[in-house]
């Protein structure tokens, strides 16, 4: 009778728990979707053409994200030039080519650390590094290299990864028909892991595309009424990089700005601005998830 | 004739030999330059390291010239921008820590419960939906989930207790807990899995529950990567920006009280940095203590949590 007992109250405690625990992940996911669903209420009336191809303004409702999305962009662009290839490069360097010695381990610790400091510690560095050392001011340059930085650990660590999960018996084989070190990478490691690499990379941009913190801290204005100047125009020399050296607004820094106002009509903004930070991250984490899911599929060892 | 062909295909055959090895002297010399290059990038993170903590100390040393060390470990106020500045660390260490201490009671009991939900009780597609679901916790930026503590959580909290602020540290604090659920729940979970599948079965077998498999078995099993999972989310909880400025307030105040306003390390860079701050002036400096503050913090955990990482790894060996 007891021992029924037991059972009894050993199997209600596995049901609990069950329970419980299908509870906590429901919950997480509610909180995610109330909080969509939230911003989508506030801020979807204000979601319109002009709102994308408007200047931030004093009258909450000609206010738009024309200098943001731009400034976003070209910050991302400068992000992606410098974090990709060292990134990669690092990655290729630490599993393919490192000997076992304390420089390499040093190295290897090194990564793990800066991908635990806090972004804002990454901001008042570039803030010191880049703004007044390096005299790039306030800048798209400056923002880019700064973001840059934060991203890369996370594309280092996905490279290692994606290199990791191919065999060496590949690498043998390469070698083995006379291939060099670099042409087993180029021809061999670099194809097959590419899709692993891709999915660091979109998962880093989609962190500089919300990362608020360190562009404050070097800059970042929150009313900018024009737009950097263009790369490409009809006069010689046709193409011009002065856009790296001006300055610039970003979409987290410009919904940062509305929120802090106490008009309501400008948090109105702040949530359609959310809105799209919100499914420009989405769609890239989503998308990462895709493509890791697929290459998975095509290449089985 | 033959003679001559002869000599003509030895001298071929020579010459064939230089280009071949002169060739060869190439290709080594660009895998050489390939190999360097590729070093001086995985160097290059290590300068990044360097940067940050030179930096850090540069621009905070002047500060250190005014401010003794006693005056700033042990005055409970914060002011260096008023006139009587007042340059305590103490209020600002303590908002930092009300926030994490509030943000991983969400996060460590709702990240556990489900890591082994997930790793021991879910089906395998359940788990396959889910975890990368999960993660998108991680993936909404910072500054929408301010937006969200202060417009969405801080009224709610206010309908229950009306004497809750506008700004407080409950709100910031458990919504950040909720951010940083998928860094609980993600490594965890990856802990839990490298566990022996015997060791499950040879619990089973005793006639142990589920849940005390579960419990007794499996997660004391993988305590280093479970330890290092919550090292890792108190070091984001301490260094999470955007949230706390938002929605926890910029007021300095050595007290506990969550339904406060409060400041945080991090929340102060983000005030000063908004205004306009002369390069050199005591307002400069102080960012840079409170960095270098945060540092120490982040750093010191950072170095736990890889001290547990490497003891595991020593044990699956």
């Amino acid at each position: 009778m007891s021992t029924n007992n037991l059972i009894q109250k050993i199997k209600l405690q596995d049901l609990i728990f069950r329970f419980a625990g299908l509870i906590v992940l429901i919950f997480s996911f509610s909180v995610l979707l109330t909080l969509i669903i939230d911003m989508f209420k506030t801020g979807y009336p204000r979601i319109n053409e002009m709102f994308f191809i408007s200047f931030p303004s004093r009258f909450p409702e000609k206010a738009g994200i024309l200098s943001a999305w731009v400034g976003s962009l070209a910050i991302v662009l400068v992000t992606s030039f410098m974090a990709i290839p060292l990134g990669v490069a690092t990655g290729i360097y630490l599993e393919e080519y490192a000997k076992k010695n304390w420089i390499s381990k040093l190295i290897e610790l090194n990564i793990l650390n800066l991908a635990g400091i806090p972004s804002i510690i990454y901001g008042i560095m570039a803030l010191s590094m880049f703004v007044y050392q390096f005299k790039m001011g306030q800048s798209i340059m400056t923002a880019g290299m700064t973001l840059g930085l934060l991203v890369l650990p996370i594309i280092i660590v996905t490279t290692r990864e994606a290199i990791r999960t191919i065999p060496s018996h590949i690498r043998e084989a390469s070698y083995s028909v006379g291939a060099t070190k670099w042409q087993t990478i180029q021809y061999h490691i670099l194809p097959y892991s590419f899709g692993g690499i891709m999915t660091g990379v979109v998962i880093a941009l989609s962190r500089a595309i919300g990362e608020t913190a360190p562009l404050i801290t070097v800059g970042a204005l929150a009313f900018i009424a024009f737009l950097p100047t263009a790369p490409i125009s009809t006069v010689a020399p046709y193409v011009s990089l002065q856009w790296l050296s001006d300055p610039y607004t970003v979409m987290p820094i410009q919904m940062f700005n509305w929120i802090s106002r106490p008009q309501e009509e400008f948090h109105v903004n702040a949530a359609a601005t959310g809105i799209v930070l919100l499914s420009m991250t989405l769609i890239l984490n989503i998308a990462a998830i895709l493509i890791r899911y697929r290459f998975r599929k095509k290449y089985r060892w | 004739m033959s003679l001559y062909s002869l000599q003509n295909s030895q001298k071929n055959s020579l010459t064939d030999k230089k280009r071949m090895s002169s060739r060869k002297n190439i290709r080594k010399i660009k895998e050489l330059l390939i190999e360097g290059i590729l070093f001086l990038c995985a160097l290059s993170s290590v300068c990044v390291t360097f940067a940050i903590v030179y930096t850090l100390l540069v621009e905070a040393m002047p500060f250190f010239k005014v401010v003794s060390l006693k005056e700033f470990l042990t005055e409970t106020e914060w002011t260096p921008l008023f006139e009587n500045a007042k340059y305590g660390i103490l209020p600002l260490v303590t908002g930092t820590l009300m926030t994490t201490v509030i943000a991983l009671s969400i996060a460590i009991p709702f990240g556990l419960i489900t890591s082994v939900y997930l790793s021991e009780f879910a089906s395998v597609r359940v788990r396959e939906i889910f975890k990368p679901l999960l993660e998108l916790l991680a993936a909404v930026p910072t500054v929408v989930y301010g937006y969200f503590a202060m417009l969405f959580v801080t009224p709610i909290l206010q309908i229950i207790r009306p004497e809750i602020s506008t700004f407080n540290a409950l709100s910031a604090g458990l919504v950040m807990g909720i951010m940083i659920i998928p860094y609980v729940s993600s490594l965890s979970e990856d802990a839990m899995r490298a566990v022996p599948q015997s060791l499950r079965e040879g619990s089973l077998a005793l006639g142990a529950s589920k849940f005390q498999t579960s419990f007794q078995v499996v997660a004391p099993s993988a305590f280093s990567g479970i330890a290092s999972a919550f090292v890792l989310a108190i070091s984001r909880a301490i260094g999470e920006t955007m949230v706390v400025a938002i929605a926890a307030g910029l007021q300095p105040r050595f007290s506990f009280n969550p339904t406060e306003s409060t400041a945080t390390l991090t929340a102060y860079i983000v005030q000063v940095s908004l205004g306009d701050l002369p390069h050199g002036s005591i307002g400069y400096q102080t960012i840079y203590v409170a960095g270098l503050t945060l540092f120490v913090f982040t750093f010191s955990l950072n170095l736990i949590g890889q001290r547990i990482r490497s003891r595991l790894e020593k044990k699956v060996k």
